[in-house]
């Protein structure tokens, strides 16, 4: 048996269900779990998750696409950025069709504009080495999983004097995020899905203060279906055990106290400060940008960009705010698979293929 | 509001060549309308023409894959296998091939009589003769090295319907191999990647399974090459022209460790990507075990297994019963996946 199938075993699946049908039927009530992580809402589609579970149990998609959660006004920058003679901007591919206000980086490509999508910010830098007279500029976008391994290139840069590579930062920390979900009035969580890789760094510390400050159960889980299986039955033995705490499912990777290496370079490059989000607005002590001593790196001094939190509001008649909050569905929006597509998307959370739009049009409609 | 197809911009972009729903609202809203005919088929592998009492196949295809050489093959016997199999969907014994080729100016000597080699070779063994021809040449940055165009034709055999439109509920769904091994092979080729699958393409002519295929008997009612958009894409092509539903059973396809492994890497999903030596036949119930033994028998068809099945259900859409029991749309791919895979 092979490492990828053996999480994806029929019968133990089918044994995880049928634990998951007990609880919920024990617990007496219909509850509502959300998953945080954009890979979780993609991989709960593509293996047809929903479909197996009881119908007293509701799965809600929370702000952890890191392409859906990027403001209106960063993507203007970037559009901005990619007009300038000389520059190549380099950036994860799934940016490519996010819609800035009057423009995407697709359709800037397609005007000739140099923009190479890449698949890691040490692409990006080689871009930079290998064409000493362009100014390269990564698009510095994603959570604490991203943000270690770009202030990883950073160094680099630094550490090669090399002058033309520079970084356009709106990276974001999940948990204020996490907290101004707990705080809303409008959601009631029975139970949070954390994400893997976010906590990989983190650690699960990072996470205590959504069970002891507003009792909700949490479980740090991997992403294969039996992953994704267990760690919901885990966030119900807690509601049944009426005790919230912070339980790790992915022992594979996750640690308590996180990534020590990855958290010391992010304290090197990285300052805290407000950052905004696309459908949920400005987070104190969200955003993550490039501190001081990394100035010369830093595109948004040298181009003199907007401040990625000057974030404008969702396109018209969108309603990826309400969705990323947990609070609708795709279904309930009016644009959702009518004006609103994978070719042709108006909001965030249809742009990328993990959005929770996105992953409800291909795979759930 | 805007039109569900709006997607064209003022300029072409590259998902309106990946295969998906950008390149059909490209055909459909642009391209067709200004060529219409009785006799044009675009959405058809190949189109049939009737001439002289006989059949004729005809299709033409064109190769811009980047890089020109990848594990398992090259541009050139791509350029063959390509056209030789888009006639052999619709049942005709391909012939002759016509030749096109633009190279870009500086284009090593050396790397095009390889490629030419390798097309000699492939023609070979396809059983195809190129019998004309054409080259350009454009000056330097105003081509990638080489693009090739490749036209064919080949005759249908009397009594032969196989199209994307004759699917019937209750038909069988056979795929002749493992999906994802073309789009893999060139993508652990392309520079910066950082990764090295051990994945060979899987170009292949197809026609010699087909003949196999045709000499079963009776009850094929539909042929598709999996191509840009894989099996997802021809599925979905197939349901839609013939106006029915597919259930595809994720546990029966079959993807080698390798490519698995590359797809989780890289968050794509194999039922998207590109292969080159595959085909869906959508046969007649009763006739699948006959056919399935048969396909079995052949070089290119040792690996042949019933995938799923037609259904009256959800008419225009193929559903996926997942492996850990649940099920879930397989819809169209939406933009640009990966460009320059074939």
């Amino acid at each position: 048996m092979n490492f990828l199938s053996a999480f994806r075993d029929k019968e133990m699946a089918a044994g995880l269900q049928r634990a998951i049908g007990q609880a919920i039927q024990k617990l007496g009530q219909p509850q509502t779990l959300m998953e945080v992580c954009g890979t979780h809402t993609w991989s709960i589609a593509r293996h047809g998750i929903r479909s197996i579970l009881p119908s007293g149990l509701r799965l809600l998609s929370g702000p952890g696409c890191p392409v859906c959660v990027t403001p209106q006004g960063y993507m203007d920058g970037a559009m901005i950025l990619s007009q300038q003679e000389g520059v190549i901007v380099a950036t994860f591919g799934d940016m490519m069709r996010v819609p800035g206000s009057h423009s995407s980086l697709e359709a800037e490509r397609a005007r000739g504009r140099q923009i190479r999508p890449v698949y890691s910010p040490l692409e990006a830098l080689k871009i930079a080495k290998d064409n000493p007279q362009a100014r390269v500029v990564f698009l510095g976008v994603g959570f604490e999983t991203t943000a270690p391994t770009i202030a990883a290139s950073l160094l680099e840069a630094r550490e090669r004097g090399l002058e033309n590579y520079l970084v356009y930062s709106a990276h974001k920390r999940i948990p204020p995020a996490l907290r101004l979900l707990a705080e809303s009035p409008d959601l009631q969580l029975d139970g949070l899905i954390c994400p893997p890789h976010v906590s990989a760094i983190l650690g699960a510390q990072a996470y205590r203060f959504l069970a002891e400050e507003y009792g909700i159960p949490c479980a740090i889980t991997g992403f294969e279906p039996l992953d994704i299986l267990q760690g919901i039955l885990m966030l119900l033995h807690q509601r049944i055990e009426g005790r919230p705490r912070v339980e790790i499912q992915y022992r594979r990777a996750v640690q308590e106290e996180g990534n020590p290496e990855a958290l010391a370079i992010m304290e090197e490059v990285y300052q805290v400060g407000p950052g905004c989000w696309r459908g949920l607005g400005l987070i104190p002590d969200s955003g993550l940008f490039l501190r001081e001593n990394y100035r010369p790196w830093d595109a948004t001094h040298r181009f003199g960009l907007p401040s990625p939190e000057t974030g404008e509001g969702d396109p018209a008649g969108c309603l990826c705010g309400e969705i990323l909050k947990g609070a609708k569905t795709p279904p309930d929006c009016p644009a959702f698979a009518r004006w609103c597509t994978p070719e042709d998307p108006q909001g965030p959370c249809m742009v990328s293929g993990e959005g929770t739009c996105a992953a409800y049009y291909r795979y759930d409609r | 509001m805007r039109p569900i197809i709006a997607m064209i911009d003022e300029r072409i972009s590259l998902a309106c060549g990946s295969g998906g729903r950008a390149m059909h609202a490209l055909l459909e809203k642009v391209i067709f309308p200004r060529l219409n005919n009785p006799l044009f088929q675009g959405e058809e592998d190949a189109a049939l023409l009737p001439l002289e009492g006989a059949t004729l196949a005809f299709s033409t295809d064109s190769y811009v894959v980047s890089p020109l050489f990848f594990p398992g093959g090259d541009i050139g016997r791509l350029a063959i296998n390509g056209t030789v199999n888009d006639l052999a969907m619709r049942g005709a014994i391909p012939r002759y091939l016509s030749l096109g080729l633009i190279l870009e100016e500086g284009f090593p000597l050396a790397d095009l009589e390889r490629i030419l080699d390798s097309m000699g070779q492939a023609a070979l063994e396809a059983h195809v003769q190129v019998v004309t021809g054409d080259t350009k040449v454009v000056a330097r940055g105003q081509a990638d090295g080489l693009f090739v165009n490749t036209s064919g034709v080949g005759l249908v055999p009397p009594g032969i319907a196989i199209s994307a439109a004759n699917a019937q509920v209750g038909d069988s769904l056979i795929l002749n191999g493992g999906l994802g091994e073309h789009g893999i092979a060139v993508l652990s080729q392309r520079e910066g990647l950082g990764f090295e699958a051990e994945v060979v393409s899987d170009t292949a002519p197809l026609n010699g399974l087909v003949a196999e295929l045709l000499s079963a008997g009776e009850g094929i009612r539909a042929l598709r090459d999996p191509t840009r958009g894989g099996l997802a894409a021809s599925l979905n092509e197939i349901a839609r022209s013939s106006r029915v539903g597919m259930i595809v059973e994720e546990e029966a396809l079959l993807i080698q460790p390798a490519v698995a492994a590359a797809c989780e890497l890289l968050g794509l999903d194999p039922l998207y990507l590109a292969n080159e030596g595959k085909m869906i036949a959508c046969v007649h119930p009763a006739e699948a075990g006959k056919i399935l033994s048969r396909m079995r028998g052949h070089r290119y068809g040792q690996e042949s297994r019933i995938i799923g099945r037609v259904t009256a259900d959800h008419p225009g859409r193929v559903v996926l019963n997942t492996a850990i029991g649940g099920s879930r749309i397989v819809d169209i791919p939406a933009g640009e996946l990966l460009p320059r895979i074939c």
